[in-house]
């Protein structure tokens, strides 16, 4: 909402004493939040208001004209190529050195060797239009016309009434009363302690009666709560005259005609969006206000068609809608230069409704923005008074006698309680009750005279409550005049979940193994899921309906893609290695799609550059070992099509669950994404993780007694996993064995293809006693023999 | 006898070589079962028995010497050796590390401290759904259907009733239903807005929020939290101002700036020549939103407040681009 700070001083004459910067300050202090604002025609100096007294050819041109222009106290010689200048014209002219904007400077000089102390100026030199300045066009310069001769020698910003300041303000959406001038204006007074003189519009009226006219139904009481119309006849359309239209313009509205400006003026200066129709136009002399049929068929103003549906509500002649009720109004009924009667139209209508149909039809305006937030009914028949009374005022119409108000139920006030005690503990404040009363009389709140009961106006229905009036109370004596005080009550434990606590050491932890974490979007692309050569079956996902693009179209299943994303990123960044993980939410629909997904959280790994699939790995048992999960167990895993099907494992937890897959990227996946190097990635996870701690930290005594190792070396089908090995030795040593550990692999020519050599070393130990060297012979017998039965691999000779 | 005995221990120092084998062989040459000493000791029995002694203690004296000797000479040259190698094993320690420390982002360092901020004053941590219903994302914040409100937060819908959370507030629902008052939470985590991606918007961000529902509670209580918040976030200097707001879900409302770190206040780039940056939102809790998880606003009353985790990381490390937090680009990752 732009308001004009002279059309605010009308309603609030102390508010001209305010610097513009002050007033912006305590207005935003008080609720009614300031953007920013605007000094008008600042960029125009030294422009004045000029007549043409004499006009030569210049000597040395054939288009150019040398003017004598008196400008009150002297008259000054101006050269000027324009054509449409003539002897006695009253025109805007340069006295040098002046400013235009759009940072123009004029400066005194000699154009083709004559004197130029000036130039005269076109609208658009002004920064004009030609709605700001009707029957002027940019083609020549602004020819003023008699009625300024009593200005010649003014400035032009005075002149032409360009001088105003305009704030912004941004207004929430529970304060449709303010995206108004009186409004704004009534703020202002209360914030500055100033006094507010409203007008009451008086309308002289030409005799006639509006029921000669027009007849008005309402069928649709709970949409439409007040329709209030007058009719004018005998219009003649014009132009608005200069004060109104720089009113309209400071507002950033732009004038179009008399009948049309004076709805726009009443609309900013009440808040009440109004519509005017030509009464020509409605069939049957009559209006009816009903919700649109199945599929009617509606033009607005603009020429656009739509197609109407019953929840919408339009205002109706006897045969067609002529308007969309609170949004636009019909081409069928629109003000035209021909328009000889007009019906004026203000109403309050339901603001979802209003909302709803804007949304439905794609339309929302500037009316159906300030309806959908729920208009005042008793702010109707003011604005129409008012509109009636600019008709008369600017002589655009007579207007008839009588007025159509139709206002079946009126809204109840509500009633509150004044509880001085409870809201200064509620705000932490110690004001007396009859500084509260002070404050909301001003408001325009009734209060009772014994302080006990207050009623809000009828402007203000976003008052409901108790915390609503606290809120009035404490906006106007200051937010920031508040104490801090700290919270009393009941004391309260804090802090993290284990799990949290758990969730919290990822990033130090993976940071201390030299992993930089990333971040990356929980929507994709399903074409990611094409990428990653994710089966068929898994890529059902939950769908957004209305995504910005395809690109963050659905939520993920897997993160894998987005870590790819990363990677391939990374190295397009010409950055020589990467080690990367995120702590990233995947979505698993449900089969039901009212129902919620299962939203769980993955731990993702991501690597190029100087490692192997032992390095994921490491990290991998790294991260469990954090967690304290025990005897995980990895299996190869030759079928998930996202991995190379020969270096890709599964984590296992002791009961069987998967923790996770990590591996080396399939080739086609990171050719994908445009890699020609190995890439190897992992996704743990978490809730498998947690659900799988078997281990907390606990002592057990340091072992008394020697160990005896053993190293055993076999060749072996190079197939032949070591973890498969490693398994068969622990089992068939029993107890005593403490731990099996690989200490070589060697391939070579001389065991022959696909052989491999494998060296083990055994620690065996006993809790109780040095074992004896018999003890271990005999082990050791049992392990060479179980290693021979299952796997059919002996010592190497 | 006495001369060749001390023949023999000034041979034996003056052939004293550099050789280990040399060494050894002079050892052996001189001091050896079969040395010259022992051949000049054997030959004592002629010595008269007043001479004996003398000679002996001699022999012995000659005999400890040329040991010393020795030993001292292989100590030199132990040494020597040691520096030889020592100098051989000289490295450049200009040369680079091996290993290098990963880095944590900069949006989960922020979140982490803002997080201890909070769990310092009681407040614990909790987590809910980003896939979340309309009811708990806005009719049970007091934001009905085809409210205005809701166009402030344009957001993606999966079904009617299903859409991403515009915010974390609906942690806040779920609390208040399951937990009788004192509360004292905070909710950090993933939001959803329709907004196209530019330096200082994104469709995806992180917000915190707070909540603290109990007897007594005041609006002086939620500034002194912010104020406790702005100072350990931003500095002991940090001042906050409120500004009344609107919120359909807390009445009165704020919007919160505090004074900008950078100038303290006078008006800088950072804070656009204000002073003051606008950081976060904050008010009492609506009664209707009390009512609505089954708290009686008549006993209890309550404060929350939320803020962009993103906006506080790029005021706190002068990150200019919002972008940057989700390229993952590991030059920008190291720089934290």
């Amino acid at each position: 909402m732009n308001l004009s700070l002279n059309w605010l001083s009308e309603f609030v004459p102390g508010a001209k004493e305010i610097d513009a910067k002050s007033y912006c300050d305590r207005m935003t202090d008080t609720g009614s939040k300031v953007e920013g604002y605007d000094v008008l025609a600042n960029d125009i100096e030294n422009v004045k208001v000029a007549r043409v007294t004499s006009m030569t050819r210049h000597e040395n041109s054939d288009h150019l004209w040398v003017c004598q222009c008196d400008i009150g106290d002297r008259t000054v010689q101006i050269v000027t190529g324009a054509q449409n200048v003539f002897e006695g014209a009253i025109v805007p002219a340069c006295v040098a050195p002046a400013k235009l904007p759009g940072g123009v400077s004029i400066k005194a000089g000699k154009l083709r060797g004559v004197e130029s102390n000036g130039m005269l100026c076109s609208i658009n030199e002004l920064g004009l239009t030609e709605h700001d300045m009707p029957g002027a066009n940019d083609k020549g310069i602004l020819i003023l016309g008699e009625e300024f001769a009593d200005k010649v020698g003014c400035d032009i910003k005075d002149a032409l009434m360009l001088r105003d300041t305009v704030v912004e303000f941004e207004i929430t959406s529970n304060r449709p009363d303010c995206l108004s001038v009186i409004g704004l204006a009534r703020e202002s007074a209360v914030s500055f302690d100033l006094p507010l003189q409203l007008h009451t519009p008086v309308v002289k009226g030409s005799g006639d009666s509006v029921k000669n006219y027009l007849a008005v139904t309402d069928e649709a009481p709970d949409l439409c709560f007040r329709y209030t119309a007058r009719v004018v006849k005998n219009v003649k359309i014009a132009p608005s005259p200069l004060w109104l239209r720089m009113r309209l313009r400071a507002e950033g509205v732009r004038p179009i005609n008399n009948i049309v400006d004076i709805t726009n003026y009443v609309m900013l200066e009440y808040g009440q969006p109004m519509h005017a129709f030509d009464y020509a136009c409605l069939d049957g002399s009559e209006i009816i206000v009903r919700r649109a049929g199945e599929n009617e068929l509606f033009r607005s103003l603009d020429d656009k068609d739509h197609t109407l549906d019953p929840s919408m509500l339009v205002i109706a002649d006897s045969k067609k809608a002529v308007a969309l009720a609170g949004v636009m109004g019909g081409a069928n009924s629109e003000i035209t230069e021909s328009t000889k009667t007009v019906v004026f139209e203000s109403a309050s209508f339901l603001g979802s409704s209003v909302r709803v149909s804007a949304k439905k039809l794609g339309m929302r305006t500037e009316s159906s923005s300030r309806f959908e937030k729920g208009l005042d009914p008793e702010n109707t028949l003011p604005a129409l008074e008012r509109a009636c009374e600019l008709v008369e005022l600017l002589e655009a119409g007579e207007v008839v006698d009588g007025i159509i108000d139709l206002y079946p139920t009126k809204k109840a006030a509500v009633t509150l309680p004044l509880d001085a005690d409870r809201i200064n503990r509620f705000i932490g404040v110690d004001l007396t009750k009859e500084y509260m009363a002070e404050i909301l009389r001003k408001l325009e709140f009734k209060v009772s005279d014994d302080l006990s009961e207050l009623t809000p106006p009828s402007f203000r229905s976003d008052i409901e409550c108790i915390q609503d009036v606290a809120e009035e109370i404490i906006r106007i004596y200051g937010y920031n005049r508040l104490e801090s005080t700290y919270i009393g009550g009941t004391m309260t434990r804090g802090g993290r979940t284990p799990r949290q606590a758990l969730e919290a050491k990822l990033a130090p932890t993976m940071a201390a193994l030299g992993f930089d974490e990333i971040q990356t979007f929980s929507f994709i692309s399903p074409k990611y899921y094409e990428k990653i050569r994710l089966p068929e079956a898994q890529r059902r996902s939950v769908v957004i309906s209305n995504p910005l693009g395809e690109d963050t179209s659905v939520m993920r299943t897997t993160a894998l893609p987005s870590m790819l994303e990363v990677l391939a990123r990374n190295d397009n960044f010409s950055n020589e290695k990467a080690r990367l993980w995120e702590l990233a939410s995947v979505y698993i629909p449900h089969e039901n799609r009212e129902e919620l997904p299962d939203e769980k959280k993955l731990i993702t790994v991501g690597m190029y550059d100087n490692c192997s699939f032992y390095t994921l790995k490491g990290v991998c048992e790294k991260l469990f070992e954090l967690f304290g999960i025990l005897g995980v167990t990895y299996t190869a895993r030759t079928d998930d099509p996202s991995y190379h099907p020969g270096r890709c494992a599964e984590a296992i937890a002791p009961d069987g669950t998967c923790l996770g897959v990590l591996g080396q990227v399939h080739p086609a996946v990171t050719n994908n994404y445009g890699f020609t190097r190995e890439v190897f990635c992992a996704e743990l996870d978490l809730p498998a993780m947690f659900a799988h701690i078997n281990h907390t930290p606990e002592y057990s005594p340091l072992p008394k007694f020697p160990a005896i190792t053993r190293d055993f070396s076999f060749v072996c089908d190079d197939e032949l996993e070591v973890g498969k090995i490693e398994e068969v030795m622990s089992r068939a040593g029993g107890k005593l064995v403490e731990s099996v550990r690989l200490f070589d692999v060697y391939r070579g020519q001389q065991l022959g293809e696909g052989k491999k050599s494998v060296s083990m070393r055994v620690t065996l130990r006993a809790a109780d006693r040095t074992l004896t060297v018999e003890e271990a012979d005999k082990a050791s017998q049992k392990i060479l023999n179980a290693l021979n039965a299952q796997l059919g691999i002996g010592l190497r000779g | 006898m006495r001369e060749l005995l001390e023949k023999i221990r000034a041979d034996a120092k003056a052939q004293l070589s550099d050789n280990d084998a040399d060494i050894e062989a002079l050892r052996v040459r001189y001091l050896g079962k079969k040395g010259e000493l022992t051949a000049v000791l054997r030959g004592m029995g002629k010595l008269s028995a007043e001479e004996r002694p003398l000679i002996g203690q001699l022999a012995n004296e000659v005999r400890a010497d040329i040991e010393a000797a020795i030993e001292e000479r292989r100590q030199e040259m132990q040494e020597r050796l040691l520096e030889l190698k020592l100098k051989k094993e000289k490295i450049d320690v200009t040369l680079p590390a091996e290993g290098e420390l990963g880095h944590i982002h900069p949006l989960t360092m922020t979140q982490r401290e803002l997080e201890d901020i909070f769990i310092g004053l009681g407040f614990s941590i909790v987590e809910g759904p980003e896939v979340e219903l309309d009811y708990y994302n806005f009719q049970a914040l007091n934001i009905p259907e085809n409210h205005p409100a809701r166009d402030t937060q344009d957001t993606f819908y999966i079904t009617d009733n299903i859409l991403l959370r515009s915010q974390t507030s609906p942690v806040q629902v779920r609390t208040m239903e399951k937990q009788k008052p004192p509360i004292r939470i905070i909710s950090p985590g993933r939001v959803y807005r329709s907004d196209a991606v530019d330096a200082t918007h994104s469709p995806l961000f992180h917000q915190l929020e707070g909540l603290v529902v109990d007897k007594g509670i005041s609006m002086g209580d939620l500034k002194g939290v912010l104020e406790l918040f702005a100072k350990q976030t931003f500095g002991e200097e940090t001042r906050i101002r409120f500004r009344p707001h609107h919120f359909p879900f807390t009445e009165p409302s704020a919007e919160v700036d505090v004074s900008c770190f950078a100038c303290g206040g006078k008006g800088c780039r950072i804070c656009k020549g204000e002073g003051w940056i606008e950081i976060l939102g904050a008010g009492m809790v609506h009664p209707n939103v009390l009512r609505n998880c089954g708290i009686d606003p008549d006993v209890y009353s309550g404060f929350a407040f939320g803020f962009g985790i993103e906006r506080i990381a790029m005021l706190k490390y002068h990150i200019d681009d919002m972008r940057l937090l989700y390229e993952n680009d590991t030059r920008f990752l190291g720089e934290f």
